[in-house]
């Protein structure tokens, strides 16, 4: 296959960006989308043009990592990570557009790379349970009902990858502060802390500069692990409790 | 140093022998009241001292971000770092099994004493007993402390936690949520971790690569790190230094490893004095999704658990290897593990299934595309499982599996066979530890993947994700304050000569790399390292092979240093150069792999000499030789950058676990 990619090049957080174009030939289907990068890079090298930078890591779809802007689409065309999409999904003489994920709150570092730390301080706000090392019961004290313990899970799900956000068109960051909100808030240990949670976050999202959720779905729609949007419903529901002090 | 002697043959051309290592300073007793005694006999801090005690943790996966929190909420002062855009992105994160604990839920026989034999035998009877018994003790405290935490395990419709077994043992104790279980564990220590970010208790540093360690007066005490944003390389100085910075299977280029996972900061601290244990013992896991071409980055793990229900077999005549599967009649298929091992079939050990793949591809009866001269595959059938269960049974019970499979291979694993083949997963060897898990450096601590205490010359499934919480959550804050206690330790001055010398050779060595502008990029350096540790240090090692690799590793190292090309500048976001570091690491890691490997002319768990086998073509080891952990210090600058290292035995003594020869047949 050969494919022609224009890709967002941007040399530090202050300077300016553009698209540069570039084709690539011999690609095979069965590339992911990264090593067809991988592949550009070797051959920008090569030629003494500094590689593209771009993020990744586990390349199993898990760890939340890398993350790209495929032709307008966050992590691309198919419902997964960016990571695991593979070449045999594009049609051969394709142009395919890469820019990284575009937020206020996520500031371009080089390239491809963006900032999402905003992510780890909505967490530091209150996404956790305050419970010390050595200090927890034995597991076994308290019955979690299966219902529960699979909604949990299907919410703890996130990988924190940020497509959500990059494919809002108010680039809020709801869906995965609902993913959060839910895991914690299903089960048995969570429920002390769970007004209060709601609030420190939802206050440390605004300050970070996310935008206001106006139920259009594109997080859902773009979510590589099907974070289902009645999280944000349960967002809501738990903050306008906490409002009123009814937990 | 003291008298070093020389080896015998062939030896004495690679290596030296010096002093054994006399004490792993274990307390005497009863190996049930070991732990206990130490944690008694460790001094304790004053909670108002606390504040005033620096700890640096390299790392945020289990291991580095359970020590961080645990430390935090103890209230010294944490400084935490690690590569990736945040800690939750350690590789802990892809774990996909699950994580044992002697809970006795099932009520089927389990118990600590059951879990130690199983690991100690699992390793083949090359891990220390006292470790592994410690680690079998605080096994439940972790299970306990994960769903306090809110780790959403698998439970059962009455509400009560769920377990399944795992390879290698007889009863059902690993825990597990869904085929996420390091995730689920990792966002825990995460979120504790950030808490205790909030709370002003731990610093973090993402984005930062730790280069260099700082030795004074003999002890530990800070690191020199690499801002990997803006270049900058920042001093960090401390009462002790943490090492959780995971393994360094990429050593081979291809593994189920992340992209990013090293062996740099175990390395630097190796260069500095700290011995490294065992660093031939890696662990090659048989059920991964095979390499499609040259393009390939990394390898995927498929869970073991689908040798359960698939069938694992070849084409018994090579001109059958490039037919269509299906059209291969039963008669001409080669179901090899159950021909060979009846009594286990397709449920051998890890070691033992992964040997025997690569000996079918050698045979030339692998299948799937060539890469290079052969066909690196086998078939993983469920075609009898389907006939069997039924279609739905099956996808209930590994779906999400063979949707991955789908994805990377573009193949429908339910009309036709998997293609499988083993991948570097897992390193057993580390930086040797004590039992307090200090190394031989004062104030170095090593924990997780990146130590080599638990797990011998083999690791049983869900065994790692275990060690790397109790070293986390329950050992190393127990053991680390008493070294601690005796702090806080003589302020370091940043202008001091330990300090001033770490950072010149960071500064250095990235001048070098941007300097040398040569031909070749990092990861073709990479690729052929990769090509040579898994054809002479993978499955299956030699004499000659070993001496062979060697030789190979030292010219590649020397081409690198001249050929190298790492464009860009040291002021900026620079993946090249990132790799580049690594990458010199890598090449004279692999050098001190293969002097293991050749020194250990036995075969045990996942180091098999071809000189050491059974009759049948069984791992055979030595226990008379080789029942020692080899510790090798570092040989100092010599030739090529390396001299001959030294080789420091500490002998495993059996004194509560019987030695035996494994048999699976
Ligand atoms: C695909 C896969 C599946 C697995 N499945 C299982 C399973 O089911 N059960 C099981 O028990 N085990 C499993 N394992 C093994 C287990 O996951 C790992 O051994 C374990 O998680 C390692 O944890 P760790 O904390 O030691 O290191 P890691 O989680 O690898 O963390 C390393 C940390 O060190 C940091 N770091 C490294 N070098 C530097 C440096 N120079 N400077 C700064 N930071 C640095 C990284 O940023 C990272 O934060 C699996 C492994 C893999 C690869
Ligand atoms: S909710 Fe989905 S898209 Fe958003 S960060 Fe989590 S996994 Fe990524
Ligand atoms: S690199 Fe880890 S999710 Fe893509």
């Amino acid at each position: 296959m050969k494919l022609t990619l224009k890709i967002w090049r941007q040399d530090g957080p202050r300077a300016r960006g553009e698209l540069v174009t570039y084709v690539v030939e011999d690609i095979s289907p069965d590339m992911s989308f990264l090593e067809m990068l991988d592949v550009l890079n070797e051959q920008l090298n090569a030629k003494g043009e500094e590689p593209i930078a771009f993020d990744s890591d586990c390349r199993e779809g898990i760890c939340g990592m890398c993350g790209l802007m495929i032709s307008g689409e966050a992590h691309g065309p198919e419902k997964t990570t960016t990571c695991q999409l593979h070449m045999r999904s594009f049609r051969d003489g394709e142009t395919v557009t890469i820019e990284p994920w575009r937020a206020d709150a996520f500031p371009v570092i080089r390239d491809l790379v963006v900032n999402r730390s905003a992510f780890d301080r909505i967490i530091q706000a209150g996404g956790f349970i305050s419970v010390n090392t050595g200090s927890a019961p034995k597991a076994e004290a308290v019955l979690v009902p299966k219902p529960n313990a699979d909604r949990a899970f299907m919410a703890a799900e996130c990988i924190g990858c940020g497509a959500c956000v990059a494919a809002c068109p108010n680039a809020a960051a709801m869906l995965f502060m609902g993913a959060k909100i839910t895991h914690l808030g299903e089960l048995p240990q969570g429920q002390p802390e769970r007004a209060q949670r709601v609030k420190a976050m939802v206050a440390q999202h605004d300050a970070e500069g996310f935008g206001g959720c106006t139920n259009i779905g594109e997080c859902s729609a773009a979510c590589p692990k099907g974070i289902p949007l009645d999280v944000i419903s349960q967002l809501n529901h738990d903050l306008r409790k906490a409002g009123a002090g009814r937990f | 140093m003291t008298e070093l002697t020389a080896p015998q043959g062939v030896d004495a051309d690679y290596y030296r022998v010096g002093t054994p290592v006399a004490d792993t300073k274990a307390p005497a007793g009863p190996i049930a009241e070991k732990w206990t005694k130490r944690k008694f006999d460790a001094s304790l801090v004053n909670p108002a001292n606390r504040r005033k005690l620096s700890v640096i943790i390299v790392g945020t996966g289990l291991a580095g971000g359970a020590a961080g929190a645990t430390l935090g909420e103890a209230g010294y002062h944490v400084k935490s770092f690690c590569f990736q855009d945040s800690p939750r992105r350690a590789h802990s994160i892809a774990a996909q099994g699950g994580i044992n604990a002697a809970k006795n839920y099932k009520e089927d026989g389990d118990s600590i004493y059951r879990l130690f034999y199983d690991t100690v035998k699992g390793g083949d009877y090359r891990a220390r007993e006292t470790n592994v018994y410690r680690l079998a003790e605080v096994s439940a405290n972790i299970i306990d402390q994960c769903v306090a935490q809110g780790v959403p395990f698998a439970r059962e419709y009455g509400g009560l936690l769920d377990n399944r077994s795992f390879g290698g043992v007889q009863v059902s104790r690993t825990f597990y949520a869904r085929g996420q279980t390091g995730q689920q564990l990792l966002i825990g220590a995460y979120q504790a971790l950030e808490r205790q970010v909030a709370a002003g208790t731990v610093e973090m540093f993402t984005r930062h690569e730790m280069l260099e360690l700082i030795v004074a007066d003999g002890r530990a005490r800070g690191i020199i790190a690499r801002d990997l944003v803006t270049g900058e390389i920042e001093t960090h100085l401390a009462d002790a230094v943490v090492l959780a910075s995971g393994g360094y299977g990429n050593v081979f280029f291809l593994s189920t490893n992340a992209m990013g996972s090293n062996v740099t900061a175990n390395w630097r601290a190796h260069r500095k004095g700290a011995y490294f244990g065992n660093p031939c013992y890696t662990q090659i896991h048989p059920t991964c999704i095979p390499v499609s071409g040259d393009h390939q980055s990394k390898l995927t793990l498929m869970s073991e658990s689908l040798r359960n229900d698939g069938r694992i077999w070849v084409p018994k005549r090579k001109e059958d290897c490039d037919k269509d599967p299906r059209q291969i009649p039963e008669a001409d298929r080669d179901y090899y593990l159950e021909r060979i091992y009846p009594a286990f079939g397709n449920l051998v050990p890890r070691d033992i299934a992964s040997r025997q793949a690569k000996n079918m591809c050698d045979e030339g009866r692998g299948v799937g595309p060539m890469v290079g001269d052969f066909r690196r595959g086998v078939y993983l059938d469920f075609s009898d499982a389907i006939s069997r269960l039924g279609r739905s049974a099956v996808e209930a019970k590994y779906g999400n599996l063979f949707d991955m499979y789908a994805r990377i291979t573009g193949e429908n694993p339910y009309e036709t066979p998997m293609r499988i083949y083993p991948a570097v997963h897992y390193t057993m060897g580390g930086l040797w530890v004590d039992y307090d898990l200090m190394s031989n450096i004062p104030g170095l601590f090593v924990t997780g993947e990146a130590n080599f205490s638990d797990h011998g010359a083999n690791r049983l499934g869900a065994s790692a994700l275990m060690q790397g919480l109790a070293d986390g959550y329950f050992v190393l804050p127990n053991t680390i304050r008493d070294y601690l206690a005796k702090g806080p330790y003589p302020k370091l001055d940043e202008n001091s000569p330990a300090v001033a010398e770490a950072r010149q050779s960071v500064d250095q060595r990235v001048r070098t790399l941007l300097s040398i502008n040569g031909e070749r990029s990092v990861d073709s350096f990479h690729k052929e390292l990769g090509h040579i540790m898994w054809e002479y240090c993978g499955m299956e090692r030699t004499e000659t092979g070993l001496m062979k690799a060697i030789d190979l590793i030292r010219s590649l190292r020397a081409e690198f240093w001249r050929n190298v090309r790492v464009l860009g500048s040291a002021e900026t976001l620079n993946q090249s150069l990132e790799k580049a570091g690594r990458v010199a690491d890598f090449l004279e890691l692999g050098e001190l792999m293969c002097i293991d490997a050749l020194h250990r002319r036995e075969s045990c768990g996942g180091h098999f000499r071809a000189e050491s086998q059974t009759e049948d073509g069984e791992a055979l080891r030595h226990d008379d030789q080789f029942c020692y952990v080899a510790a090798w210090e570092f040989g100092g600058n010599g030739e090529g950058g390396m001299g001959a290292p030294v080789l420091h035995k500490e002998d495993l003594t059996y004194e509560f676990i019987q030695l035996k020869q494994r048999s699976y047949k």
